[in-house]
This record gives C-alpha cells, structure tokens and sequence, in this order.
C-alpha cells in the first residue's frame, strides 16, 4: 500500500503582499477589531500557560475578552518554557555590532536552512525589540551590565551579541513573568484558570474548532468546555524519542488531536538534535538534561586522535587531540549551528573515537578559558550549569572536562498555520513550538523563546479579533451532537486503554519507540532504515494495543493512564514522522538524509524539487495520509549552500 | 545497591494514609532519586498493585514541580538539590529511606505524594507582579537598573515554587517563598508603584491561605533548593510596617 | 511579639543591675529595694511607682505569651499532620525551643516571685529584708534552688539569643552583613544576660556574699 497520497497544493492566503517590512503593519491595519463591549460575551480557550499560552492568555484577557486556560501541570508556571536557559534573541542593536531586523530575519531564514516563510520570519524579527521592553516592564531580572544597562550575548551560531539573558535561566524568568500577568487576570477573574487538565479532543461544529474535551488529571472527571475559538499553545513533541531534553509530561496529544479532526501537520520530521547534553549513563535514564549552548563560546570541544584512547583525558597531550570542530569550520569554531556540531559529534563516535563508559561522548573542555579568564569568571558566568553537572554525572567539570553528547531538543515542526497562525480548522489557532511557522528546517539558539512570546503577547492577539469579529458565532452547548461525540471518543479511548490489561508497562513501549526513532530517524535518516523503522512503529503499536498494563482506574488520579494516551498518540506521529522523512530526499537543517550530502559531508538540498511546507493530511485510521505543497518563495534571502566553513 | 523504602500511601484527600515498606534491588549510584521510584513503579504496576503517585516534570531543577520529604529532609539530604537532581550515589548501601509528601495544611495531599500547591499561585494572584499591559512598556533601556539590585533581584527571583520552604518551617509558613517574590519585585525600579500594595496583598494571601506565622526559625532557607536568602524575610517585614505604619502607601511618601 | 519581648528585655537589664548590687554590701542592696518601693515620693504615694513598673511588666508578660500562644496555634493549625520521619534542628536550636524554653521561664517566674517577692517560700521571707532573703536563698546546702534557678536563666539566655535576633528581623533588618551582625549582638547580650543574673547566686553559695 502506498504510504502517503498527493493532496492539492495549498498557499499561506493571509500575508499582505508588497516590501516585507510593511507587511506585518499592513495586516495589522487590515485586520478587523472586536468592540470592547462584546469581548467579554466572547471566550477564547488556551490550551498550554508555556511562553507562548501563557502570554496570549493574559493579553487576551487584559483586552477584556474571557479566557479559559489548562495546563497539565499543578501550576501555569511550570510549562516547560521554564526549563529554557541559554537566552532569547532580539534585534536592539544595543552593542552597535551591525545588528538590525533585517539582519535577525536574514540570519533566521538562513539558518532555517530555506525552509521557512519570509513574511513569518520578519514579523517575528520585527515584534523581537517590543518583547525585551515587555518583559523589563514586568521585572524580568535580565543580565545587566555595570552601567545598568542590559547585557547581550552571542549565541548559537550567531555572529552579534544579540542575546538577552537571565544568568542559565532566561526561559524560567520571561515565563515567570508571562505567569504573574496570567495570575494578575486570574485574580482579576478574567482567566478560569484549569491546571492538572488535560485536553484529550478537539470539539468542531459545523466545520469551525468550538470547544474541548479535558480530563481532570485529579478525579478524573471528563468534561467538554465550549468557546469562541481554540488557541493551541503544547508545545513540542520532542518526547516521541523517549530521551529528549523536554520535560516528561510534553507531549503530542492536543496538536495530535486537532490533527485527527483535519488540521495539518506540516514538517514532522524537521527536528531540532542539540549539541551539548550529558551523556546517557544507563538504561534507567528518563530524560537528557541540556548543558547551555553558551558553553560553547568558552569551552572547546575535541576527541583524541586515535580510535579507543581510554586515557584520562588529562594525561592526554594537546597534539594527540583532535579539535575538530575548530578544525572543519575555521571561521566559526566551536559556535557552529547544532545541527552541524552534533551531526559532527556523531561522526566522530561513529569513527570509534567516542569518550565516556558508552562511547557516546565527546569532551567539552574549559581549562583553557580557566587558564586564560580565571576561575572566578567562568564560576561567574557558568556556576549553576558546572553545579548541574556536577551534580548528575559526580564530576568536577573545573577539574575533568565535561562529556557532551547530542540529544532531541526541538522540534521544528508541528501544525500547519497562516501568516494569522490559524490552522487548516477556521478558529482554531496555534502558537508557540506547537506549530510549524518560524524556524524552517532549524531553529537557531535562543529564538524559540522569541517566537513563543511574539505569538502570545502580540501577533495572537491581534489575529484572533480579526476571526472573532467575523462573529458572532450561534451559541453551542456541551450538549451539541459533535460534541457529545468528542465526548465519548475520550471515554471510549480511557475504557479502551484500561481494558487490555496486559503484561507490558508503557514506559517499556515508549522506551523501545524511542529506540527505533533514535536509530532511524534521529541524527541521520536513510530510506532503507526508514522504511525499516516504518515497519517496525506499526508492530510495536499494535503490541501496545494487545500487551500494555495500565493499573488503575479513569476515576482518580491515574499517571500511568496519563502516560498510556500520550504514548499512544506518539505511536501514530512517529509513523508519520518516518513517512515526512522518507519523502524529502534532500537535506536540510535538522533533517539529514545519508544519500544526500555534499562530498565533505555537507547537508546537500534540492531547493528545485524540496523548496516548500509539507502539510500533511489525516485521511481516516489506517488510511494513508495527504501530502498537500505549500511552495516556499524567497524574494529577499536567495536561498545559497550554507557554509560555516 | 539494596534499599528499603518507606512510603507514605494514601488513596486520596479523605484516606487516612500510612507508611508503606518496599525494598528496592540493584540500584544504580547513577541513578536519579526519581528513577529509582520508577523502577519501583515499573514492578507494583506489572504485580498489579498502584504504582506511588509523585509530582514531577522538568527532573532538572527548575520547574518546581517534584517535592519530597526524604528522611525528614524536604529535597533530601544534598543542600540546594532538588528530588528530581538528587542522586542515588548520596546514599549507602543497605539505608532505609522514609519518603513523605509536604505537610501543611495549605498544602493538602491529592494521593500519595501529591499535594496541592495551588496556595502559591493564589499569593501571587494578590499582589505578585508588576502591571505592564502588553504594549504598553516603555524603551527597555530607558531605566537602567544598578547592576547589585539586577543581581539580587535575580537571586530571589530564582526561586521554583516547589514548597520546601513549607515543608520544612516547623510553624508550616509560607514565608520566604512570599519573600522571595517580594524582594525581587521591590528591588526593581519597575516594582516601586505597588510596592505596599503588594507587600500588604501578598502577605493577607499568605495568612488566608492557612500558612504559619514566621518566627524567624531559618529553616526554610536550609531546605530551599534555590538558596533564597533569609534576609529576604527582613526585606518583607520592612515593606510591611511601612505599609502599614501609614507613611508606606500614603502619596508622595 | 518584638516590642512585649523588647519591654521584657529593659526589665531584665534594669533587674539584673539591680541584683549586682548584692555585691555593694547588705545595706545598700536592702536600701536599693526600699528605694524601689520609694521613688516618686512625694509625687506618687508609697509603693505606686513600683506598681506603676509592676503593672506595665505583667501587660507585657501577658501580651508576649497572648501573642506566642496565637503564633503556637496558628502553627498547630498549618501542620496537622506531622512527619514520620522527625528531624535534627537544621536552622538554630535556640529558635526551635522559644515556646518550651518560654514557658519554663514564666514557671521559673512565678517560682521566683513567691520566693523572693512575697517570700512565701523563702526560708527567711522577710519582706524588708531582701538581702537576707538572696543569700538565704543560695545557702550551700540549699543547692537545688540554686541549680533551678541556673536551669532557667540558662534557658532565658537560649530564649534571648533567638528572641533579640528574631526580634531586629521582625522589625525588618535586611541585609546578609546586618544578619550576621544581629546574630552576634543576640549571642553577645544573652551570654552577658545570664553571667549577670548567675553571678549573684554563685557568690551567695561560695560565700563571696553572706
Ligand atoms: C532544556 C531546554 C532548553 C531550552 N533553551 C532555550 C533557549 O535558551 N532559548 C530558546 O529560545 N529556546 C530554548 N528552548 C526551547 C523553548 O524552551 C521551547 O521551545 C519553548 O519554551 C516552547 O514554549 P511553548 O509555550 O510553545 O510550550 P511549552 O512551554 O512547552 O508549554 C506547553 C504547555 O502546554 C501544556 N500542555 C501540553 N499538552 C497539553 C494537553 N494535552 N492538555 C493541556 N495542556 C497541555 C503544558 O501544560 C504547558 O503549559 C529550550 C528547550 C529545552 C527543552
Ligand atoms: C510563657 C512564656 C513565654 C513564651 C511562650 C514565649 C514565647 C516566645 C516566642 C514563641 C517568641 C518568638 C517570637 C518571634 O520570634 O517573633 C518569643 C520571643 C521573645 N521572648 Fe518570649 N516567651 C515567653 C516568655 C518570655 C519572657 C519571660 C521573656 C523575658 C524575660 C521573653 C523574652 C522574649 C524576647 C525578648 C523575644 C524576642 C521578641 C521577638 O522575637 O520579636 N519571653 N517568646
Ligand atoms: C539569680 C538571679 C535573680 C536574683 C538574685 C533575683 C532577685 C530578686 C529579688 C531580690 C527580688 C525582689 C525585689 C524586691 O521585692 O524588692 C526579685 C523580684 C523579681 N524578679 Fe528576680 N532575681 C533573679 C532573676 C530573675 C529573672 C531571670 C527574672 C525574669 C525572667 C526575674 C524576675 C523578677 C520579677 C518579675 C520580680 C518582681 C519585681 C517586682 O517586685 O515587681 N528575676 N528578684
Ligand atoms: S523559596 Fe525556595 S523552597 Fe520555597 S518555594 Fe521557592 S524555591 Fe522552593
Ligand atoms: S523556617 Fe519558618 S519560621 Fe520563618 S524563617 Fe523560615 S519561615
Ligand atoms: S521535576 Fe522539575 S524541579 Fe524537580
């Protein structure tokens, strides 16, 4: 059976033509405003409080529109934008080192290796300046300099200080700050805040997103909440690898849902593999925990030369070290863009020349910026990461060098939205890493965190009036036959889940997913380990549906029943993941396909037959998917091999 | 290396609850205290028994959602370590580990070891932010911040939320995680417009919410995993009776 | 609970100087306590002023443990269920027996008041004559009262050493540097306090004083 069919092609209809620095102004002008007296008679639901929900929830609320918001966490603040460290990009210019809007579009579109939308890009360039002054007027505690003044840093590949930061944990401060917002309009009684509240179905009525199914995550209790519009702010699904930096709970089911009811999903596979985490040390290992990118401007990153040194790296004499990074990439060293400095760590390990009891590392060393800034400026600037570190592996990174090795970070992908970031379910909005728009093929270090609060506070807000004063929508009800059925879709699923009663956990079958996503489709994806993969994905899912055990019941706080669904959900993406991959047969940013490299390894495109969205369809369970183009233009960044050489 | 575990189980909010042993084998040193409870999961679920309930998330440190009681410790026994960074190499082989959740009653047990912070949220609800509706901020640069009120203002605005502060006040006060909000918010030229409106919501908040009374015991900053310093806790208290020493919220004062 | 414990503190001091007194010889002390019962004169009839002190001592008493009995309670009520798992003092013991230690002291109090105010328990309890009544107190073979009396001040000096420092911070000092000097100044004061108040029965049972 074939494994994908050709849908029609589809276009981005909202962007405004003419020069691009005048679009974003234009469609702001054009769009239509709700009259403050009917915001209040209108509800807009937001599933997620991270950067980018819980920002959106408190402007919308402050313009006065009733917002209900879920997490699945005990408390908004604890979305996984908190866990964030390195810092968030904004083009001030503050250093006078040559930076300005167009240089942070340009430097995004490129380093999303070509495949993004010109106009998302610059907006989100453009709105970068209006969050930093956002957030310093909320008491976001940034790095300042001596004067005062806020300090920047460069970042991840970039070639200016364009970088705003709070110590190692800028994404903590910039949620910290969307979440005393959210509370102020909770307190207001603006917001209905839900937290432990899982959203487990989309509600449509007639072809328009309504309302949601949730699950109270601490009695169980199924209930469908009706609004206006839905906006989907979950995040990422980095999680369908079982290792990922995220957080445990992230997860795919709210965009996975949405999906099932005819969003599109575009891009699965472009994800984001980062360069510096902390080695596995077993197979007890839960989740990978990041070393800041920022290390990478003091540390240096090197193997030895020769295959199976055990040496203690110490002992090891510079001209048996092999730095390889600065060795391939002159000009930009050790700051390369992740894709590039973790595709080059795997080869190295690969070649037999790994560090650590597994092999699966490479040293990140800092005795030279020791020896040249001193002790007490690297503490400074890097005590809490080296404290971590110390932490989890017991060793002294003043003393040994630190052991890096890459792991699913970020995924580029995600709902397919509009320049309004409307998916392909009119009122059903999507912001934050939970759609596809910003970072093409690869997100550059620290622009995430830019993107999730240039949604929330101030492209959503802005768009969604423009939908909602389109209304007003007819009053629906819970009691509305669509939603009746979303309803017992869930039930039936719970009932399903805790029915087979078999003699395997999930935590077996999300580890063993993992496994095969890692192998085929993690750093390096070919079409023979693909399709294998493909192969592989459908037995292990129907073995869930046979052999999993979920004790317990759907009326109590249950996590293994938690875990069961997201799994499940994962199971069905990771199929599809394999089939976007298998389909692009080029190169490109986070995605790496073995038969498509330049003759020095080089990730090799084809912006002839490749350069656009792939948006993919859900036809019906069991059918195959509809692959629908969005043709990528670039009228201002002309598409060129990137080199970092 | 071999453990016994001593758990608190309840069922949920109106279960009585008690202590529940389980030995625990082959325990890795490289382990996380959380990775250890899932493989005891992983076993109660297959011999079909619950598996402990225990919030978490992040398992790095940072979101504040994984608290535990380990051996009377809130966060166990390594200073400034969350449970979830808390590793298995800091105990010996062989220990008995007692594993209880927060206790407070602002803080009411969910099942097992989950409890119900929502308490926190409701302190910064009254008074925990500073007013700036999106858009309406001035040129960031426009007030410079001295960088030694940058950095404490940073230093107490690190703190996750977790409740260890609670969890280990013997008068079960809320105190210096109120404290920590407060400081970082007062330290700041932004914070200045409410700052005794806030202190005075903040601190009703707190006491509304059922937490003890501050007798300046100093556990609290002992247990925090964020190190938030105790002279936080003078901060607020001088906030508080300027604000209501009238003077503190009076104009131009 | 700062200001009742600060009023309690003055009239330890003020007390404490008047018991060194002991040591300016029989009559003067005797005199000192006359004079106590003296001042004011002719503006305040007899022992007014004395009352006057008296009064203000037991409104601070009685507010001081109102407002820690309140505290004990709020306490009670924020932990109803207590930890299996009981642990050693992290922060400072002297901060973890203020109530205990408090109570012992107000016991020792009214001990001490029967003894050596109305004398009802004092193998003298001649009302004139204080002197005669301390150094019959701390006679030799007398050395329980002694060793009671040391337990209490002892325990005054922990209740101090928490309550001046709890104190400052109540009343809002702030800074790490200001912490570290309260807590010695707390330290430095309490330990004075006590070999004050101990000195008095320690000559009385060496026979410095008789
Ligand atoms: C370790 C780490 C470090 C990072 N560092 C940086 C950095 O330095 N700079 C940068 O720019 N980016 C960084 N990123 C990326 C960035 O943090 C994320 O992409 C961004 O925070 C995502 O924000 P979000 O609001 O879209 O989603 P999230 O913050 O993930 O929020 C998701 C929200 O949705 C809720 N939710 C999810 N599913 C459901 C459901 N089914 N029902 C109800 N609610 C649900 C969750 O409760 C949560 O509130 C980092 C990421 C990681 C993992
Ligand atoms: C039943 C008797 C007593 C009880 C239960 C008691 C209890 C307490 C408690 C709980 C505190 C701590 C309050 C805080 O830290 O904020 C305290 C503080 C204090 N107590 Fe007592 N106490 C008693 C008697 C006394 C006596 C007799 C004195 C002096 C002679 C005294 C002097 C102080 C002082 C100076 C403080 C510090 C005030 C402060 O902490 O702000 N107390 N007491
Ligand atoms: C060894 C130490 C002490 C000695 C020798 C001592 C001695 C005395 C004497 C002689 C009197 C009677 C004074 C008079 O009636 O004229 C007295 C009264 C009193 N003492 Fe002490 N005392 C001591 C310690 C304390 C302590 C530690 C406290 C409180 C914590 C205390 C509280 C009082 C009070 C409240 C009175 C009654 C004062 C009054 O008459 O109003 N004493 N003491
Ligand atoms: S103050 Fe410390 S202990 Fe208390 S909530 Fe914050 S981080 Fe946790
Ligand atoms: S331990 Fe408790 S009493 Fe105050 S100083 Fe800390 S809150
Ligand atoms: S799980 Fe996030 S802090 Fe422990």
């Amino acid at each position: 059976m074939e494994l994908f069919t050709q849908g029609d092609p589809i276009a981005d209809t909202k962007a405004p033509a003419g020069p691009i620095e005048k679009r974003w102004e234009t469609r702001r002008f054009e769009a239509k405003l709700v009259n403050p007296a009917n915001r209040r008679k209108m509800t807009v639901i937001v599933v997620g409080t991270g950067l980018a929900g819980g920002s959106a929830a408190a402007t919308l609320a402050e313009q006065g529109y009733h917002v209900k918001s879920y997490c699945y966490q005990d408390s908004p603040r604890r979305a996984h934008s908190i866990a964030a460290q390195g810092g968030i990009n904004a083009a001030k210019n503050y250093r006078n080192d040559g930076d300005s809007v167009h240089r942070l579009f340009y430097d995004t579109v490129k380093g999303g290796d070509f495949r993004s939308r010109e106009s998302n890009v610059h907006r989100l360039a453009e709105v970068s300046v209006n969050i930093i002054d956002q957030c310093v007027a909320q008491g976001v505690p940034f790095a300042r300099e001596y004067g005062g003044l806020l300090d920047t840093r460069s970042f991840g590949g970039a070639q200016v200080q364009r970088t705003f930061y709070a110590r190692g944990q800028t994404g903590q401060q910039l949620l910290l700050g969307a979440y005393q917002a959210l509370e102020r309009q909770i307190g207001l009684g603006n917001v209905e805040m839900n937290s432990r509240h899982e959203m487990l179905e989309l509600v449509i009525i007639d072809g328009k997103a309504r309302g949601i199914v949730v699950r109270d995550l601490v009695t169980g209790e199924i209930s469908t909440e009706m609004a206006d519009a839905v906006v989907l702010a979950s995040g990422g699904y980095g999680n369908v690898f079982y290792l990922s930096t995220n957080a445990k709970g992230c997860n795919v089911t709210a965009t996975w849902r949405a999906h099932r009811k005819g969003a599109y999903f575009a891009n699965p596979c472009y994800t984001q593999i980062h360069p510096t985490c902390i080695p596995v040390s077993g197979d007890h290992q839960s989740k990978l925990t990041l070393m800041s990118e920022s290390l990478r401007n003091d540390g240096r990153v090197w193997v030895p030369k020769t295959k199976g040194d055990d040496r203690n790296p110490r002992d090891i004499p510079e001209d048996e070290r092999d730095y390889y990074l600065e060795r391939i990439y002159p000009s930009f060293g050790n700051l390369v863009p992740r894709d590039i400095a973790s595709r080059a760590a795997k080869n190295v390990c690969d070649e037999g020349r790994g560090v650590g009891p597994t092999k699966l590392g490479v040293y990140l060393d800092f005795a030279d910026a020791i020896g040249r800034l001193g002790r007490k400026a690297i503490e400074a600037k890097y005590g809490n990461l080296f404290e971590m570190y110390e932490r989890i592996t017991g060793e002294d990174p003043y003393e040994v060098p630190m052991r890096i090795y890459p792991a699913v970070h970020y995924t580029m992908g995600g709902l397919w939205v509009d320049y309004d970031l409307q998916s392909s379910i009119p009122g059903l909005f999507v912001i934050g890493e939970a759609n596809f728009s910003d970072h093409g093929a690869n997100r550059l270090g620290a622009s995430a965190l830019m993107q999730g609060l240039a949604d929330g506070y101030f492209v959503l807000p802005t768009t969604i009036a423009n939908y909602l004063a389109s209304g007003p929508l007819e009053k629906v009800d819970a009691s509305h036959p669509a939603a009746v059925e979303a309803r017992t879709d869930v039930e039936d699923r719970i009932q399903r889940l805790l029915a087979v009663n078999g003699d395997r956990t999930v935590d077996s079958f999300h580890r063993e997913l993992g496994q095969i996503m890692w192998e085929h489709c993690g750093m390096e994806r070919s079409e023979a380990g693909l399709r294998k993969a493909i192969g592989e994905i459908r037995d292990l899912r129907d073995a869930f549906w046979q052999r999993v055990k979920v004790s317990g019941t759907g009326e109590e706080l249950n996590q293994s029943l938690e875990k069961a669904g997201r799994v499940a959900d994962f199971f069905e993406l990771a199929e599809l993941m394999c089939i976007d991959a298998l389909h692009r047969e080029e190169s490109c940013g986070g995605h790496f396909r073995a038969e498509h490299q330049t003759p020095d390894g080089e990730a090799q495109r084809d912006d002839d037959r490749f350069a656009y969205v792939a948006a993919w369809e859900f036809t019906a369970t069991g059918e195959p998917s509809a692959l629908h183009k969005e043709d990528l233009k670039f009228e201002y960044v002309h598409p060129t091999q990137r080199s970092y050489k | 290396m071999n453990l016994t575990l001593r758990i608190w189980r309840q069922k949920g909010p109106e279960d009585k609850g008690r202590m529940v042993t389980y030995p625990v084998n082959d325990v890795s040193p490289d382990m996380s205290f959380l990775e250890m409870l899932d493989v005891l999961n992983e076993r109660l679920i297959l011999d079909g028994e619950d598996p402990v309930a225990f919030d978490h998330d992040c398992r790095e440190g940072i979101c504040g959602m994984c608290g535990l009681m380990i051996n009377g410790d809130a966060h166990g026994p390594q200073r400034g370590t969350t449970a979830c960074q808390l590793h298995m190499r800091q105990f010996t082989d062989g220990e008995t580990i007692d594993i209880e959740p927060w206790r407070a009653s602002a803080f009411p047990v969910i099942k097992d070891l989950v409890v119900n912070r929502g308490a926190f949220d409701k302190i910064i609800a009254a008074g925990g932010y500073i007013t700036a509706p999106t858009g309406s901020a001035p040129e960031a640069h426009s007030t410079p911040v001295a960088k030694a009120n940058a950095d404490a203002a940073f230093e107490s605005a690190a703190c996750i939320g977790c409740g260890a502060c609670v969890a280990a006040c013997p008068n079960g006060s809320g105190m210096l995680f109120t404290a920590a909000k407060l400081t970082q918010l007062s330290l700041l030229p932004q914070g200045q417009p409410e700052r005794y409106t806030r202190v005075i919501g903040m601190v009703d908040a707190h006491d509304e919410a059922g937490f003890g009374g501050c007798t300046n015991a100093g556990e609290c900053t002992v247990a925090c995993p964020k190190g938030i310093p105790l002279n936080t806790i003078g901060r607020l208290n001088r906030d508080y009776l300027a604000a209501t020493t009238k003077g503190g919220n009076t104009p131009g004062s | 609970m700062a200001v009742t414990g600060i009023l309690l503190v003055l009239f330890l001091i003020a007390h404490m100087l008047g018991n060194l007194k002991v040591f300016t010889g029989e009559t003067s002390f005797d005199h000192y306590a006359h004079w106590l019962r003296d001042i004011g004169k002719p503006l305040l009839p007899g022992v007014w002023f004395l009352w006057i002190l008296r009064t203000v001592l037991v409104v601070a008493v009685v507010a001081h443990i109102w407002a820690a009995t309140v505290l004990a309670l709020r306490a009670r009520a924020a932990r109803p269920v207590k930890y299996a798992h009981r642990k050693k003092v992290r922060g400072s013991y002297a901060a973890r027996t203020m109530r205990w230690g408090g109570v012992i002291i107000l016991l020792f109090v009214i001990y001490h008041l029967l003894d050596l105010t109305t004398g009802t328990l004092n193998p003298v309890g001649n009302e004139g004559k204080p002197y005669g009544n301390v150094v019959a107190d701390f006679a030799p073979e007398r050395w329980y009262v002694t060793l009671f009396y040391t337990l209490a001040i002892v325990t005054l000096g922990f209740h101090l050493r928490h309550g001046a420092f709890s104190a400052f911070r109540s009343l809002g000092q702030q800074t790490p540097r200001g912490e570290r000097r309260a807590r010695n100044a707390a330290l430095v004061f309490a330990v004075v306090l006590c070999a004050g108040y101990l000195v008095v029965p320690f000559a009385v049972l060496t026979g410095l004083v008789s």
